[in-house]
């Protein structure tokens, strides 16, 4: 525990420009116009949703003190929130996150073995990225999709009725759609599409 | 006769907008609530109705509504609560994506009768779609002035808007969503104040589950005393029921409450009995939390009458023989199901779900998962089933929030039921540690 938190990105700054394009920046004064006045800490999930999307997928420690900035808030505020949620990545994804639901009825329908293929298949561990950056490979708890049991998230797409077959499908159009390109030669744009 | 009421005329194409669901007779509540009805007369209808908060707790809605402080001359909110995560539980996410409408319909209605010109609707991060599918169709309500200032000319102003979440189950409870919803960690606040005094923002608050919203708009147009009649006893109404685990038809249901159990389960117009034609083991019958009921106590109580899918009938014998209807997540697990990983699955998940606020909680989930970890790899103790059960009991009702005992009845009510798996585990560790647990091959077919 303690080395992960010594490690933790929280505490890495690297002071790189950090900032959202006019079109998102209205955008995020729209969400924050949905609370009352002065209560604008209320969009900070909606906010953080869309700093991930943008910035490569996961949150460090420069766009949430942007973040901060943006919705007049202490860094603190937003560091508690982005540690708390299961959603929100400090440390860096690949472009594709795959999430398997791992809780009772999807466990029961078959969950386990979807996430020992695909360990088998990416050759990585749960919690690991492949060496392309391509994949990131994580249990998640109940997607709220048991009836489609067994179900993954890959960043935020639903795929149901898993089996084998599909998973051999899903991996080879996210890598033929991915053109080989490793994240950081892409730009935001072409990671949102 | 079958009785729709939440998904009544989800088969016509094309009812997700709005169109089609005003030609269906979508919106008529609206007129005549705001034209013909008084705030109070509405919370009036929905207490006679009898209509029980569909999220798990079952806490009567009109009740819960007539305790909004009206006084405070603070502004009031409405949240509806759309974090669905319960484990097995799935029944707002269909609704939401097939009738999205069915929802705004009764939140203009709710919103009215409480007095609030704010609504939101809190809706788990992971459901991206309904997410866009909402906000699409509270698009199109405001563009046909049904939502916005001055809605029919009535001079009630209501907005709603979309908030989403980013994957904690916790948000599911009531004070933890608006703690969400403020933009903080989701930790449940100590009650009371309620949400009714003290909820959003410090202002009077009523949280209600998807489901009891949708229904709001049928007992504005019907009346409560019709609605009141449809069920049974004390549990009026229809029910969505998420049917999933191992059988045939997995899938969502409306069913009248009062419907048997074994009909649920065998007939082919719900679950279709158990897939691959092998023996019903148990179910838990309303999400992960309320307690796992062996076959013959499912199919009927301990005094040998037939159970019924209701609050009373469910819960009838308490948790010695007895579970809950909960939030309608109904989890069927065949001969095969092993218990104690299922047990284990569970611990595991309310483990990773803790917020951490409470001692009992945060250290008691983590020893029952660690606990049941050791007993389903064949490294368990005898002694270890008692440990469970007394950790179990230290954490019940010693919480902030009920995650707590949401965590220790589904380990109690396992050993309670099936104690000889247990002891199966630790009797017999080289056959335990040599299970292949999982249904698919690990290579495709054919190869």
């Amino acid at each position: 525990m303690s080395e992960k938190l010594f490690k933790h990105k929280l505490y890495v700054k690297k002071n790189s420009d950090v900032s959202f394009t006019p079109e998102t920046l209205e955008k995020i004064q729209t969400i924050i116009s949905h609370y009352p006045e002065g209560r604008q800490k209320s969009a900070l999930i909606p906010i953080l949703h869309i700093a991930q999307e943008e910035f490569g997928g996961s949150l460090n420690v420069d766009i949430m003190d942007y973040v901060a900035g943006l919705l007049n808030i202490t860094p603190i505020e937003v560091y508690e929130v982005a540690t708390f949620y299961s959603q929100f990545y400090i440390d860096p994804v690949g472009k594709y996150v795959i999430e398997v639901c791992q809780t009772g009825p999807c466990a029961i329908c078959g969950g386990e073995d979807i996430m020992h293929y695909l360990e088998e298949k990416l050759q990585i561990k749960v919690g690991e990225t492949t060496e392309d950056k391509l994949f990131s490979l994580k249990g998640v708890e109940c997607l709220g999709a048991c009836g489609s049991a067994p179900v993954m998230q890959v960043n935020t797409e639903f795929h149901e009725f898993l089996d084998i077959k599909k998973i051999d499908e899903i991996i080879a159009k996210l890598r033929s759609e991915s053109e080989f390109k490793k994240p950081e030669e892409l730009t935001w744009k072409e990671r949102l599409s | 006769m079958e009785r729709k009421i939440i998904l009544e005329n989800i088969e016509i194409e094309g009812i997700r907008s709005l169109e089609v669901y005003r030609e269906n007779g979508g919106y008529k509540s609206i007129e005549k609530a705001l034209k013909t009805m008084t705030p109070d007369e509405v919370v009036n209808e929905v207490k006679t109705s009898g209509l029980r908060g569909r999220g798990g707790a079952g806490f009567p809605t009109g009740m819960k509504w007539s305790f909004i402080d009206k006084k405070s001359g603070n502004p009031r909110y409405l949240v509806c609560n759309a974090d669905e995560s319960e484990p097995g539980t799935f029944k707002d996410r269909y609704l939401l994506q097939h009738i999205p409408h069915r929802l705004i319909e009764g939140m203009i209605c709710a919103a009215y009768a409480l007095g609030a010109n704010t609504a939101y609707i809190y809706v788990r991060g992971e459901f991206k779609t309904i997410i866009g599918i909402l906000n699409e169709a509270l698009k199109e309500t405001y563009k046909a002035g049904l939502l916005g200032k001055n809605i029919h000319g009535s001079g009630y102003d209501l907005d709603i808007y979309v908030h989403t979440g980013a994957g904690a189950y916790i948000c599911g409870e009531e004070t933890a969503l608006l703690e969400s919803l403020e933009g903080k960690r989701g930790n449940p606040r100590l009650k009371p104040p309620f949400p009714a005094i003290k909820g959003l923002y410090g202002c009077p608050t009523v949280v209600n589950n998807v489901e009891t919203l949708a229904n709001i708009g049928w007992i504005v147009n019907n009346g409560g005393e019709t609605y009141s009649k449809i069920g049974i006893g004390r549990s009026t109404g229809t029910k969505l029921i998420s049917a999933c685990g191992n059988i045939n038809n997995p899938g969502v249901y409306e069913i009248e409450l009062g419907l048997p159990v074994e009909e649920f389960i065998y007939s082919d117009k719900y679950c279709g009995g158990v897939k691959g034609g092998k023996e019903l083991k148990a179910v838990i019958p309303g999400g992960s939390s309320v307690p796992i009921l062996p076959k013959n106590l499912m199919l009927k109580t301990a005094e040998g009458q037939p159970r019924l899918m209701s609050y009373e009938s469910l819960s009838e014998g308490g948790f010695i023989t007895g579970s809950m209807l909960g939030s309608g997540g109904f989890i069927v697990y065949d001969e095969d199901a092993c218990i104690v990983r299922n047990t284990y699955n569970f611990s595991r998940f309310y483990h990773h779900e803790s917020c951490g606020q409470c001692s009992p909680c945060r250290e008691g989930t983590s020893w029952m998962e660690s606990v049941l970890y050791r007993i389903e790899n064949g490294e368990g103790k005898m002694k270890d089933i008692d440990l469970l059960v007394s950790i179990a009991s230290k954490i019940e009702g010693n919480t902030i929030c009920p995650l707590g005992d949401a965590a220790a009845w589904p380990v109690g009510a396992a050993i309670r039921h099936f104690r000889s798996e247990f002891e199966f585990h630790i009797q017999n560790p080289e056959i335990v540690k040599n299970i292949k647990h999982g249904k698919l091959p690990l290579t495709p077919k054919g190869e």
